[in-house]
């Protein structure tokens, strides 16, 4: 054992964190986000121990609404990267490809490829578990626009920065949707949040689709105003992510990043 | 002849850097035009301007007589470009990227554009292999077959020799030389071989610290400096002892 080379192994993976901000960023949050989740779901369980009768079907169900939008959003980021990390950036952009051509293209694939991994999840949650996903309904429908336009939102934020920062944002690219996870309020009502999470949390698209989704599955009502608010806040931030996704673009041909990414 | 590209007092500066001063050239129609330069002097972020890669700080870029910033969707689909720096995507068979290529540029009659270029660049045998397990032979040439893909007026080449054994080495420049002829196309070629650029450039630009130091013929560049070949050219100016300036 040769503690020099050692070290020398040790100080090429230090240098290449100390210089990336993305990458300490990285390491803090991660544990921060898991144990943020989980003690909010604990908290819920041990506070509520009653609250759902159908403990089981509302979860899965929530966790099905949750990974689809997590495979929207992912889905999105990966076709993103699926350019960079096959060298094909260069050749995508010198092509004369509309920025509004290449969103729309990701848009379309990307729900494809969430249909993909969403519709067997759908089929094995009823023989495992006798759980339909259905029994949500019409309402469905507008529960999964809504995550389908607030992943694909996330997914155009997350390609913005790796535009505007390169490869070093692709760490923000796989946790974004662990970092909001707390505040959609998946797996317990936003009641459980602190006061200030809660108001991050109403800021925000999510909270109103699993809030909804529980009402009707536990009280058997609808509410259209969640679903309305959801969809507002969508559009807000949606076109929010698009103006920044075409300001990044713009920045990336200032800085020379589109060059930098591209080899 | 006309120019197809014209380049007026174009400047590119990072936040600390100036990478390209104040640089004016033009590429006639059915030229090939070589840049020369020493790594850093400025050749790739003037290749990334000339492709909308790079948003110039200054200046102006024109090609096939349309400003680039105003119009540079237009322009991109009539230029392309080529660099061993940037690949194809490698899980798809060489047939699928040109289909997709294809469809980025929206060719009419894909298929038959396809199978022109197939003949004339020896894909036949490759059309239905995974891009990624190709030599670096077979790469260029897929690359080389997507960048025509668009019937391109004006191309930029990129070292598009680098990496290549001498006999591909001398089929892409061969092949090159036939197809500028019978399209009258316009091309960039930035090169650090200087036999491939004596070869094929009828004027060359000679590039330092983002500025062009010298410009003419291969053969006026070497009487002028008084050398054996363009090689000895360049290193007499990437050396800085450049006597005629």
């Amino acid at each position: 054992m040769n503690l020099i080379r050692i070290y020398g192994l040790f100080l090429r993976h230090f240098y290449l964190i100390t210089r990336s901000f993305p990458r300490v960023l990285d390491l803090i949050y991660w544990p921060t986000i898991q144990i943020t989740l989980w003690g909010f779901i604990s908290n819920f369980f041990a506070t509520y121990s009653t609250y759902y009768n159908n403990a089981v079907g509302i979860i899965l169900t929530c966790a099905i609404l949750y990974d689809f939008l997590f495979r929207t959003s992912i889905g999105f980021n990966m076709l993103f990267l699926e350019e960079i990390w096959s060298r094909n950036f260069t050749n995508l952009f010198i092509s004369p490809m509309r920025i509004s051509e290449i969103i729309t293209s990701l848009v379309g694939t990307a729900l494809i490829r969430a249909l993909i991994g969403l519709v067997p999840a759908i089929l094995l949650t009823s023989p495992l578990f006798g759980i339909s996903i259905l029994n949500l309904g019409i309402n469905l429908f507008f529960l999964f626009l809504s995550l389908y336009i607030f992943g694909i939102t996330l997914g155009i934020l997350v390609s913005a920065g790796l535009l505007r920062f390169g490869p070093s944002f692709e760490n923000i690219a796989w946790s974004t949707m662990f970092l909001i996870a707390p505040f959609g309020c998946v797996y317990y009502p936003v009641d459980i949040l602190p006061n200030v999470f809660q108001k991050i949390a109403y800021s925000m698209p999510l909270v109103y689709v699993f809030e909804e989704a529980r009402r009707i599955l536990v009280d058997q009502t609808v509410n259209t105003r969640n679903i309305y608010f959801a969809f507002i806040l969508n559009v807000v931030y949606l076109t929010v992510a698009i103006s920044l996704f075409y300001y990044s673009f713009n920045q990336a041909r200032k800085k020379g990043t589109l060059i930098n990414i591209g080899e | 002849m006309t120019n197809l590209v014209d380049v007026k007092n174009l400047k590119k500066n990072y936040s600390s850097k100036e990478a390209v001063k104040n640089i004016s050239f033009s590429i006639k129609e059915n030229e090939i035009l070589g840049l020369l330069g020493p790594n850093g002097s400025g050749k790739t972020t003037t290749i990334g301007m000339l492709l909308g890669l790079l948003k110039p700080t200054s200046g102006e870029i024109k090609i096939d007589n349309m400003f680039f910033e105003k119009n540079r969707i237009e322009i991109l689909s009539k230029i392309n470009f080529i660099s061993p720096y940037i690949e194809l995507p490698k899980k798809l068979t060489v047939k699928q990227n040109l289909i997709v290529y294809g469809k980025l540029y929206n060719i009419q009659n894909l298929q038959d554009r396809i199978e022109y270029l197939t003949e004339k660049l020896r894909l036949e045998d490759l059309l239905n292999r995974i891009t990624g397990e190709l030599s670096s032979g077979q790469k260029n040439r897929a690359s080389l077959a997507k960048a025509l893909i668009n019937k391109p007026k004006v191309l930029f080449l990129d070292e598009p020799t680098a990496s290549l054994d001498p006999e591909i080495g001398d089929f892409v420049r061969s092949f090159l030389e036939n197809y500028k002829q019978e399209n009258k196309i316009s091309i960039l070629l930035a090169s650090h071989n200087m036999s491939e650029v004596s070869r094929l450039c009828k004027s060359v630009l000679m590039m330092k610290n983002g500025i062009i130091v010298d410009a003419g013929t291969p053969e006026f560049l070497i009487d002028k400096h008084g050398r054996k070949n363009l090689e000895e050219v360049f290193l007499k100016l990437s050396r800085g002892n450049n006597e005629s300036n």
